[in-house]
């Protein structure tokens, strides 16, 4: 299995000195769906911002076989699709189109690819119908779920979300699970949704305290009752 | 991420005793002219509204764009502060942020605050709005256009009376400041139009009620249009005028006992700023004038990558 | 990431802390107007009024080189001073040879821009005092009773609040705009200045109305608690004895700086 996403020994601190990451190691391979969980402050946030270059600290960060570096940044983004947990930072257009558009039309692609990205891409979120609306005036459901396409529009090989469930009513949620489900894309979620790791993922990453606590088969982790204490987490 | 002195903020100890005092009293009647218009015709609802925006064009000077070789556009707002939430609130709006960049981040000095109100926050808001007065009622591309027109012309203006009041008080010799300030503005305001009528497009787009008939932008009188147009001829006028004659704007500015001592005096500098080889037509003034414009683009891009490379 | 870079206020129990806020801005505006008012090469004066500036920086157990070591940012501003170096006549003191122009330092202009920078450096170090010494909201209570319009420092009040939200908002919003500036293979990345400006006037526009959606709610929680259109503010600040003969003496100082200047 070919490895789409490793992290060595990544450690960072704040400007304050707050040290967010103290020495943080994993890898995801391609087709994998892991969830990322732990408690407020862990590091999670921090983290999924490394994976795309937003934040730099000490370590090693490797997409597709790529190491991030400074010059092969703009390159990596396009392969790792970020995406916000408020939908309202993503979302800066007036339309749905231009939102979705935005970063095919940064990466310079001709008009008629990145009409056909921005289908494909709203296709794939069930939003066909949204194109024109104007991104102001959705639920927050469907900002989410718009917020999704603006990153898959770039044809991402790994889609990194960060809290996608959170304020969803249970039918958004419930129609943001399945829309997961069926992504046919690696996927690292960071979430507090116990019962949706336990749907969706079958590895999860626990971290507390800007370390990886545990990391394996979601089952497993989910029933060590004493760990999951230990970090602040609840048994679903 | 950090927060950038923008270059129309003028600090203490560049402006004269009597230009700076002056300046304070021009903005300080404007301002209250703003505050008893306001607590007589506005709402309770505005106060609350009028923090929470000041608050936002603060923070919306913040975002920038990407120009070329490492500098970036930015928003000065008062034009669309003013086109947002009228004349008089825009104006109070843009003197808590100036006064708050003054206070806070020591971006603008004290003693010159009332030169920058007026730079920044007063002649912005009159010209922006009262040009945008005059066509809130046409087609939406009017509007856009002319909402456009007036941010790029607001920011020629403070430029414009930045660099008067830096003539007036010996610190800048007139035939440099112009055409440098000037240059310089042209392009930043270009930037400062293109946000702001995508900021106003986004607005008409989503909650058109906000700009409509009813709204409080609509408050304005109709003589707000007369007090920007004048404001836009006076800035039209003196522009190329002081750029073409600049002695008689200093003969003129002699005769009132504005000038200090040794500044009015025979320039070392190129006379009357053209290039030798030309002579002194006025191809000659312009080429100076663009060459003024490269020079300080240059040491600006250079200090901002040096300051980059140091954080 | 937060905001807070903006507040530059260093708590401390020092003798300038514990000043009335009024006295504090009454006498940093009174030396910065002091600045003004010197003469151009009245060393003596501005060597009288560093020290006092020195002596302030004493006072606020900040020790002294405190303000120093934030006092250059006004300094990219002096570029627009530079020509008073050439146009001012009086004894050449060096020719040389810039681009196309053959430029003559003068000594009465090399005085003028020295003059310039010392009044603009002094003068900004004590404003840098000032907000480091001095909470902001008591910042604004001092403008207040130094009879600043109630609308105006209400205004003030709320964009200090809400500033820190609307700037982290600003910059989530700039970060996840990054997180989608990508470039592909070969193909020029970024597009035009024109588009990269109105993506972000829309930013300017999106931020516009969360910020006007969220004054509604500011307002209809401060309806909800009683507000009818004034705004009470309780004021703790009274002046003491020590604040009086604080301004007395700053008074007395910045008079005999201005004596000397001009002797």
């Amino acid at each position: 299995m070919t490895t789409a996403l490793q992290v060595q020994d990544l450690h960072f601190s704040y400007h304050d000195g707050h040290a967010a990451l103290r020495g943080v190691t994993f890898q995801v391979c391609e087709g994998d769906k892991v969830a990322l969980v732990g408690p407020n402050g862990a590091g999670k946030s921090t983290l999924m911002l490394h994976l795309n270059g937003i934040l730099t600290g000490q370590g090693e960060v490797n997409v597709g076989g790529k190491r991030l570096t400074r010059e092969n940044l703009s390159a990596i983004r396009s392969m790792v699709g970020l995406v916000f947990q408020n939908p309202d930072d993503q979302l800066f257009s007036p339309t749905v189109f231009e939102d979705v558009a935005f970063g095919p039309l940064h990466m310079g692609l001709p008009m008629n690819e990145v009409e056909s990205r921005v289908n494909a891409a709203l296709e794939a979120v069930r939003m066909t119908g949204f194109r024109d609306r104007l991104s102001h005036h959705l639920s927050v459901g469907e900002k989410k779920r718009i917020a999704i396409a603006t990153v898959l529009s770039m044809d991402p090989q790994i889609l990194v979300l960060d809290e996608p469930s959170a304020g969803l009513d249970p039918r958004a949620r419930r129609t943001l699970i399945n829309l997961l489900r069926e992504l046919p894309i690696t996927m690292l979620v960071s979430t507090h949704d116990i019962r949706l790791v336990q749907e969706l993922f079958p590895r999860t990453i626990v971290m507390d305290e800007g370390i990886i606590v545990a990391d394996g088969r979601t089952n497993d982790i989910l029933g060590d009752e004493a760990l999951l204490t230990a970090h602040g987490l609840e048994k679903p | 991420m950090h927060y950038s002195p923008q270059p129309l903020h003028i600090p203490d100890g560049f402006l004269s005793f009597t230009v700076s005092v002056i300046c304070w009293v021009i903005s300080a009647i404007t301002i209250g002219m703003a505050v008893s218009r306001s607590n007589k015709s506005l709402g309770e609802r505005q106060i609350p509204l009028m923090g929470v925006m000041a608050a936002f064009i603060f923070a919306a000077q913040m975002i920038n764009f990407p120009v070329a070789g490492g500098t970036s556009g930015h928003l000065l707002g008062g034009a669309l502060a003013a086109i947002t939430l009228g004349p008089w609130a825009g104006m109070l709006v843009m003197t808590a942020v100036i006064a708050v960049q003054a206070l806070l981040l020591q971006d603008g000095g004290l003693l010159v605050m009332g030169a920058n109100i007026l730079n920044m926050g007063l002649i912005t808001a009159a010209i922006g709005y009262g040009l945008y007065r005059g066509v809130s009622t046409g087609s939406r591309s009017l509007k856009l256009a002319v909402a456009g027109i007036a941010a790029w012309l607001s920011v020629m203006a403070g430029a414009l009376f930045t660099s008067l009041q830096l003539w007036l008080s010996g610190t800048s010799q007139l035939q440099v400041v112009i055409p440098a300030m000037l240059g310089v503005h042209a392009l930043i305001g270009v930037g400062e139009a293109l946000i702001t009528v995508a900021a106003l497009m986004f607005i008409l787009q989503t909650r058109p009620d906000l700009l409509g008939e009813n709204s409080v932008s609509a408050q304005g009188s109709r003589g707000w249009m007369v007090a920007g147009v004048l404001i836009t001829l006076a800035v039209v006028l003196l522009s190329p005028l002081a750029s073409a004659d600049p002695d008689g704007l200093e003969r003129v500015a002699g005769d009132l006992g504005f000038l200090g001592k040794g500044v009015s005096a025979p320039y070392h500098i190129l006379p009357d700023y053209t290039l030798p080889f030309l002579g002194e037509t006025a191809l000659s003034t312009i080429l100076a004038g663009l060459i003024g414009v490269v020079v300080v683009g240059a040491i600006i891009v250079l200090l901002g990558q040096g300051l980059k490379a140091k954080s | 990431m937060h905001f807070d870079a903006f507040d530059r206020y260093h708590d401390s129990e020092s003798f300038l802390h514990r000043l009335d806020p009024r006295v504090k801005v009454v006498a940093a505006v009174v030396f910065i107007l002091s600045n003004a008012l010197l003469q151009d090469g009245a060393w003596i004066a501005f060597g009288l009024s560093w020290l006092f500036l020195l002596l302030a920086n004493q006072l606020s157990n900040l020790g002294l080189g405190f303000t120093f070591r934030r006092s250059l940012v006004a300094l990219p501003f002096a570029l627009i001073a530079l020509t008073v170096l050439f146009s001012i006549p009086g004894k050449p003191l060096s020719s040389f040879h810039f681009l196309v122009w053959d430029l003559t330092i003068t000594d009465a202009g090399l005085l003028r821009f020295v003059s310039i920078l010392i009044r603009s450096w002094l003068s900004v170090q004590m404003a840098i005092l000032l907000v480091a010494v001095a909470r902001f909201p008591d910042l604004i209570h001092a403008l207040e009773h130094l009879r600043v319009p109630g609308i105006l420092t209400t205004i003030i009040a709320f964009l200090y609040r809400y500033l820190f939200v609307l700037a982290d908002e600003v910059f989530r919003l700039m970060r996840a705009r990054e997180s989608r500036s990508a470039a592909a293979p070969g193909k020029r990345a970024g597009g035009s200045v024109a588009w990269r400006a109105g993506i972000a006037g829309h930013m300017a526009g999106q931020l516009f109305l969360r910020s006007y959606e969220r004054s509604d709610r500011v307002y209809n929680a401060m309806l909800a608690r009683g507000y009818a259109g004034h705004m009470e503010t309780i004021n703790p600040h009274e002046l003491r004895r020590r604040d009086y003969i604080t301004v007395a003496l700053v008074l007395l100082a910045i008079l005999f700086f201005q004596l000397v200047g001009r002797l």
